[in-house]
């Protein structure tokens, strides 16, 4: 199908941006990348009446490496990051996770801001975020605020971001040393969204697990951190056994994953456990 | 509400301007204002690759972008990759490796191929099975298709070119 009809805004500051969210009373939407508002506009799921560009916005386009962050414009491609080797050296997790990204052909206009904008729970940035404790920089009509990863995947794909708000910034902490990564994820295709997904980091000193995230993504309203499995690794000698009884706890607070077209709760939930462990013992070899 | 906008667009080395409605995708003004069919429409949500076209040399999905965003923008479609000479090469080489059947799907090949073949003249089959990845052909079951990225690499590197489609 086409678009519906819209008006078409191309501001060049995000001061503009703010300006033109207020002016259009909360029924614009913003334009990064594209690559998931197209579609919802091309098949008429989404109606806005106006689209505000930030392809020509200023300064939205950059990583730089600040105070033991990763300081990413909102607007940068995934290209870019996939070809960063600042990012590769410095963040290998989100480094990682971005060939999982669908394609090299959405890669290419497909922004960071906009992945996690948009908030797909199935996605692998927002759990990326989640897991390395990011924070979101977010600027609005009373300036500039920041808003923790834990508080800004709200649900289904909403965020903390308000109606006159735009995402500007995500800043990522640098791995810290001593501290190994890992992203798994089943999907029926490479390149589709995750059926279920784990990424995690694992701290390791003299052998003993002194900090675990593990977080889960395709089995909620957003990616989800594995609390129970954390709280089973710190202060443990970390062993294929460690890992294997933690990951059996991946699939508590899984009561409400969905069944669906693509996979019932029941093999989400195996699946957790499953790609838990998997990601954990991977981490492991890398800390 | 269905205000116009003035878009200035480079398309295979031709200046274009025109006047299209905000919701007009890069494809539809590919396709209707300046009749260059050879830009395919399939699915437009993104996900079959047979309308993709380079933007200023990176390949994109032309239905997931609107001819707005493209205003000052160089495209190549597949329009741009023959000279009056022959085929590209890796045109060439899908003909001769029988890389298409219907050929519906092939503008779309094409364009990622020029892109990962200029970027990377000599690409492992796991990076050339990414790239394909993002482009969908129900017929051949991809097994010629991989042939013909061979013969192109082959062809390239005899004619000691560059993929880059031969534009001004």
């Amino acid at each position: 199908m086409k678009p519906p009809p819209f008006e078409y805004e191309a501001p060049t500051t995000i001061q503009e941006v703010v300006a033109l969210l207020r002016q259009h009373d909360g029924e614009a939407k913003i334009l990064a990348g594209g690559q998931s508002l197209m579609p919802l506009l091309n098949m008429r799921f989404a109606r806005p009446t106006a689209l505000i560009d930030l392809g020509r916005v200023a300064d939205l386009d950059y990583i730089r490496e600040e105070n033991g962050m990763l300081a990413i414009g909102a607007m940068t491609t995934k290209r870019s990051i996939e070809r960063s080797e600042l990012v590769k050296s410095r963040q290998p997790l989100l480094h990682a996770s971005t060939a999982w990204i669908a394609h090299p052909q959405i890669r290419n206009r497909g922004t960071v801001g906009g992945s996690m904008a948009q908030a797909d729970p199935a996605a692998e940035y927002p759990a990326v975020a989640l897991a390395l404790d990011a924070e979101f920089v977010i600027v609005g009509p009373d300036g500039r605020r920041s808003v923790a990863a834990s508080d800004f995947f709200v649900t289904y794909l909403t965020t903390a971001l308000e109606e006159n708000e735009v995402l500007s910034e995500i800043r990522v902490p640098v791995l810290p040393a001593r501290t190994g990564w890992s992203i798994q994820e089943v999907a029926r295709r490479h390149g589709d969204f995750a059926m279920v997904g784990a990424v995690a980091t694992l701290g390791l000193d003299g052998g003993s697990c002194n900090s675990a995230r593990v977080v889960l993504f395709g089995v909620g309203p957003t990616p989800l951190r594995a609390t129970s499995v954390e709280q089973a690794l710190i202060g443990q000698a970390a062993s294929e056994t460690l890992f294997a009884s933690a990951a059996e706890k991946a699939d508590e607070g899984l009561e409400d994953t969905i069944s669906d077209v693509h996979a019932s709760a029941e093999y989400r939930r195996h699946l957790a456990r499953v790609l838990a462990r998997r990601a954990l013992a991977e981490a492991a070899e890398r800390a | 509400m269905a205000t116009k906008h003035t878009v200035r667009i480079k398309v295979n080395g031709v200046n274009h301007e025109s006047e299209v409605e905000a919701r007009t995708t890069l494809v539809d003004f590919l396709r209707g204002p300046l009749a260059l069919t050879g830009t395919h429409v399939g699915c437009e949500h993104g996900v079959c690759g047979a309308c993709t076209v380079l933007v200023d040399g990176r390949t994109a999905r032309s239905c997931l972008m609107l001819a707005v965003q493209a205003d000052g923008a160089e495209i190549t479609t597949v329009e741009g990759l023959a000279t009056p000479d022959g085929l590209h090469p890796i045109q060439q080489a899908f003909v001769e490796e029988h890389g298409l059947q219907c050929g519906f799907c092939t503008p779309g090949f094409l364009m990622s191929l020029v892109e990962l073949l200029h970027e990377n003249p000599d690409p492992s089959d796991d990076e050339i099975k990414d790239v394909l990845g993002g482009q969908i052909c129900r017929c051949t079951g991809y097994q010629s298709i991989l042939k013909s990225v061979h013969s192109a690499i082959a062809k390239l590197r005899t004619a000691g070119l560059a993929a880059q489609p031969p534009l001004a």
